[in-house]
């Protein structure tokens, strides 16, 4: 069941479009947002409030990185993979994330805390190299500082 | 042509990094732009005009004309309706970081500017499509159209001149498929990213198939500085016959990586050397990627060429987003092109077989030069692959943009590709 809370934020978004199914993308993060992650349960609610198949609202769901179809942790690192943090050290960056964590690409530490993803170029290539922590941009990183800013993610 | 020092994008950004707020933006001269618009009488036809003229190109990377784009779409009574307006706020094009300083730092700018390009194109609604990432773009913005909205700026009958137009933000959820033209538009639709097949053009057949627009956030900064000052002025702060500023950045091992509003047609080697103050110590130039991951490198001899839509075609590549990667002599060549061509083949949308099927291949023979495993053969099959993503051969532009920077890197650095195969190796690592 979706909540009154989530109904009225889809409803907000729903005015901007003339279609009902264009707002499922804001719908889908709005849910996000609010439980961490998509479900199957909470897909086929979100589906069955606009009038989609759940089949067809999942194939927008997998289409897009930034929702997720598995449970996440906490806090989910994303970090940029792309060619300007590559040449910046990314490899080293994400070595020691992997080695702290204690996971891969794709995975959640048993304490459920950090979800590691890696992002496209953040844009923050004069930066480099870079990561977000939720909706946070972390930049010029190296080990010491990641470290440093990690705790403040509980 | 005379040469300038107008910055007319960033000019009045704050120093310390925060959004000019609506108060500050006003006391700069902001939003009278629409005024000479809405309330001086001026017609659709002249706003449109007046951006052709003024020589204004695409800063998303296709650098086609925006005037001509505007002119496309019908307008009068008997046009479809509604008309839409869309902002491409999707930056992601790797190594490329401009748009995101106009929308955390000058979000009225692109506000005005919308709702002059709107105005032009008869729209009745307006979306800025922002990546997901930007939060703190989204946070800016929403508040920036609030204050809008409040002045009257937007909604119905604007400052009375019985001009409306809504406009929203709309919050990607990922993948870079979406700063495509026509994928941006499926995605606003709800659909998949899958760009379209064109013809028809979006300015007919667009968003929810109705006559649309979409334009780069920079194309859009740009606009509401026309409008003030004028077509010849505009044209006049290009050094070349390219009108206009530009954002260049550069990133890599260089002493000063940063963004800098400059004269189009600025050199590369003067944005390289006195901008970005040359190479780190103990690192040497190698070539650069001028404008994102999907424009073709350039090596040393070409540094003297303008950074603009003319200069870099002759030397074969292109002005892209105008943000530079740049190589050095400490990175691998083979390894930068692995990186791409992983991200690529990522983000392809799975639609058409060359892209699809050809950019993971190109990636496993990628990494497998990496490894120490390459093959001789390997490099002909590399380039015969540029070949096959070819425009004409692949459905939209992400696998042509693959094709260049590998292409060109077979090209300048073939004698790095056959060592990796020859010692077994990657030699850097």
């Amino acid at each position: 069941m979706l909540t009154t809370e989530e109904i009225t934020e889809i409803e907000a978004e729903a005015a901007h479009y003339p279609k009902r199914e264009a707002v499922c993308i804001d719908a889908l993060k709005i849910v996000q947002r609010h439980r961490g992650w998509v479900s199957d349960e909470s897909l086929r609610d979100i589906a069955a409030h606009l009038g989609m198949s759940p089949t067809d609202l999942d194939s927008v769901a997998t289409f897009y990185n930034l929702i997720f179809r598995r449970p996440v942790g906490r806090h989910v690192i994303m970090v940029c993979d792309s060619v300007s943090c590559w040449i910046m050290g990314h490899d080293r960056i994400r070595k020691h994330l992997n080695e702290r964590l204690g996971i891969e690409f794709g995975q959640t530490t048993p304490d459920d805390r950090f979800t590691l993803l890696p992002i496209v170029c953040l844009g923050c290539c004069d930066h480099a190299p870079a990561m977000m922590v939720d909706a946070d941009l972390h930049s010029d990183l190296d080990p010491q500082k990641i470290d440093s800013q990690l705790e403040k993610y509980q | 042509m005379t040469a300038t020092t107008e910055k007319p994008l960033t000019r009045d950004m704050r120093a310390d990094g925060l959004h000019l707020d609506l108060p500050a933006y006003e006391q700069a001269g902001g939003y009278q732009a629409i005024r000479k618009v809405l309330k001086g009488g001026m017609t659709p036809q002249a706003v449109t005009a007046q951006v052709k003229d003024a020589n204004l190109r695409g800063r998303g990377g296709a650098g086609f004309s925006t005037g001509m784009k505007w002119s496309f779409v019908p307008l009068g009574k008997d046009a479809p309706s509604p008309t839409y307006l869309v902002v491409n706020a999707d930056e992601m094009e790797p190594g490329t970081f401009k748009d995101r300083m106009l929308l955390e730092r000058a979000a009225h700018q692109l506000i005005e500017g919308a709702i002059l390009a709107g105005f032009a194109i008869e729209a009745d609604v307006a979306y800025i499509f922002l990546r997901g990432e930007y939060t703190l773009a989204a946070e800016r913005i929403s508040r920036a159209i609030a204050e809008a909205y409040e002045r009257h700026y937007l909604g119905k009958d604007i400052l009375g001149s019985g001009y409306s137009l809504e406009l929203y933000l709309h919050l990607s959820g990922g993948r870079y498929i979406c700063g495509d033209e026509t994928g941006l538009l499926n995605a606003l639709e709800g659909k998949r990213a899958n760009p379209r097949s064109k013809p028809p053009f979006p300015p007919v057949v667009g968003l929810f198939g109705k006559p649309t627009v979409v334009n780069n956030v920079e194309t859009i900064s740009c606009v509401p500085h026309i409008v003030n000052h004028g077509a010849a002025w505009f044209r006049n702060l290009g050094r070349t016959n390219d009108a206009g500023t530009k954002l260049y950045g550069v990133s890599g091992k260089v002493k000063r990586p940063g963004l800098w509003e400059l004269p189009m047609g600025t050199t590369v080697r003067e944005i390289l050397e006195e901008h970005a103050g040359g190479m780190r110590d103990g690192v040497s130039f190698r070539g650069l990627l001028p404008g994102g991951s999907s424009t073709p490198f350039i090596v040393e001899e070409h540094l003297d060429t303008p950074m603009d839509f003319t200069g870099m075609p002759k030397v074969g590549s292109r002005l892209g987003t105008g943000t530079m990667i740049v190589l050095d002599d400490h990175t691998c060549p083979v390894g930068m092109s692995w990186n791409m061509m992983r991200f690529f083949g990522r983000e392809s949308c799975g639609y058409c077989t060359p892209c699809w099927s050809g950019l993971a291949w190109a990636e496993r023979i990628l990494q497998s030069m990496e490894d120490g495993r390459g093959k001789p053969e390997d490099i002909e099959k590399l380039a015969f692959q540029t070949k096959m993503w070819a425009p004409g051969n692949t459905f939209c532009a992400l696998a042509p943009g693959a094709a260049d920077p590998l292409g060109t890197a077979l090209k300048y650095f073939r004698v790095e590709f056959e060592r990796h195969i020859s010692e077994h190796r990657c030699p850097w690592r």
